[in-house]
């Protein structure tokens, strides 16, 4: 049985309403409008609803007209030129080439820290070398990864034992997941990233507005294990005091423990950032 | 380069803050936040997409979260401190009684009604962008817009805003 051409029931009412919308913001199809007016014709209340909705519609949009001609205050002005610079920043690095740029920088970054350290460079020297360069590489990997909608990580959260398992192997050493929930960032998951040291990982964090943190770590002095003499390591290159670098693509707080650099990038404030590298460190 | 694409943003942006929070000072507020937010996350932008779709999805999350937030910190049963109402009553824009009247009850409608309203209606988004910016399906969108639209309706043909809107709040 055919229903009833006024037939109020819910889904006859929303679909109703859907083209009334439709109609009042001018998105109505052609081929529809005319079934509408058709439907009005029958309908007066509608035909109301029509008139109101379209009234409605109008006064909202006259209502704060005036401030769009309005002149912009400074502080807003000044916010907008500071994004805009940062913008310009971003394509430069973009520019690069993703993925394979950074890489290559790694790489390079990597091999010129090398040449220095084999070249003779004094021992104090040396052991304060590879977290500058650690910390680059950092921050490059999380400008490469964070933008990524589909694959951030290569193992996501869900397996995180996984992931732990893996990048322990990898790194040869046990890794923990730092628990930043209340800090409001949740894990994402993890990859593995080549580096001038190694291996190393990068774990990634997000909050609820999307913003994104990553931790890097690896064996910062080198192949102890495949170096036929390694050499002793100086109190500095095992621990070092948290440092701030806003050099990279995202500034980052880095600092060495027993061996292992750390560090922490992210496009936040420095004292939020400070605040989690510190969550980090209390739970290595 | 003299170019900045963002400034060109800056007065609908201002325009969507102030009806939504219907108070001049929060509404620069909102506008400053979302400003900060695209500076600190262009690398979450993909260039080429749709700037002002992005910078009202930015909006739309902080203005979400400074809801939610209020919500956590507003007293039990939901009252609001007198001074705050009277405060935000007293805070005439110039306008006409009509235009007070309509800022009034657009206020007492829901936030995720109010917010799907104000897009489609003051920005000429389409019903997909407008879902995309809040997250929610199209079927959703369609069904707030709707019932913004009866709601508001009804708020205007009934007796004058002259009660205290029950949802007024400071954001911050």
């Amino acid at each position: 049985m055919e229903k009833p051409p006024n037939s109020q029931s819910d889904s006859h009412g929303e679909v109703l309403h859907d083209r009334i919308n439709a109609a009042v913001d001018g998105r109505l199809p052609p081929a529809q409008r005319v079934e509408l007016e058709a439907q009005l014709d029958q309908d007066p209340d509608a035909r109301e609803t029509l008139r109101v909705w379209k009234a409605q519609r109008e006064a909202l949009r006259a209502l704060h007209r005036p401030l769009l001609e309005q002149a912009i205050p400074d502080t807003l002005l000044a916010a907008a030129r500071r994004g805009d610079a940062g913008r310009r920043q971003v394509a430069q690095w973009q520019r690069w080439g993703g993925m394979a740029a950074a890489v290559m920088l790694a790489f390079g970054v990597g091999w010129l820290s090398r040449g220095q350290l084999s070249g003779g460079a004094p021992q104090r020297l040396a052991s304060a070398r590879p977290a500058p360069s650690f910390v680059h590489q950092a921050s490059l990997a999380h400008a490469v990864f964070t933008p990524e909608q589909r694959h951030p990580v290569e193992v996501a959260a869900a397996q995180q034992d996984h992931l732990v398992q893996w990048l322990s192997k990898r790194l040869g050493r046990p890794l923990k997941v730092p628990v930043l929930a209340a800090e409001g960032y949740e894990l994402v998951g993890g990859r593995l990233l080549p580096g001038d040291g190694g291996a190393r990982a990068q774990f990634m964090f997000q909050n609820t507005a999307g913003v994104r943190l990553t931790l890097y770590l690896g064996a910062v002095d080198a192949d102890s294990t495949a170096a036929p003499a390694p050499k002793p390591l100086s109190q500095a290159a095992q621990e070092t005091a948290f440092r701030y670098s806003g050099d990279g693509p995202v500034p980052s707080f880095y600092w060495v423990d027993q061996g292992f650099g750390y560090a922490l990038s992210g496009a936040v404030s420095r004292d939020e950032l400070m605040k989690l590298a510190e969550r980090v460190y209390q739970q290595r | 380069m003299t170019h900045f694409p963002l400034t060109d943003h800056i007065p609908s942006l201002r325009r969507y803050a102030r009806a939504l929070t219907g108070d001049a000072w929060m509404a620069d507020d909102l506008v400053q936040d979302t400003l900060e937010r695209a500076c600190s996350r262009w690398r979450l932008w993909v260039a080429g997409s749709d700037l002002r779709a992005w910078l009202f999805t930015l909006m739309h999350n902080i203005f979400v979260n400074q809801v939610r937030r209020s919500l956590r910190q507003a007293s039990p049963g939901g009252t609001v401190s007198v001074e705050e109402v009277e405060n935000a009553l007293a805070a005439p824009e110039a306008g006409t009684a009509q235009s007070l009247d309509l800022q009034r009850c657009l206020l007492r409608l829901p936030e995720d009604q109010r917010a799907v309203l104000l897009l489609v209606s003051l920005e000429d988004l389409s019903y997909e962008e407008v879902a995309r910016i809040t997250g929610v399906p199209v079927g959703t969108v369609m069904s707030r817009l709707s019932r913004a639209r009866s709601r508001l309706r009804e708020l205007m043909d009934g007796p004058a805003a002259a009660a205290a809107p029950a949802q007024l709040r400071r954001l911050k």
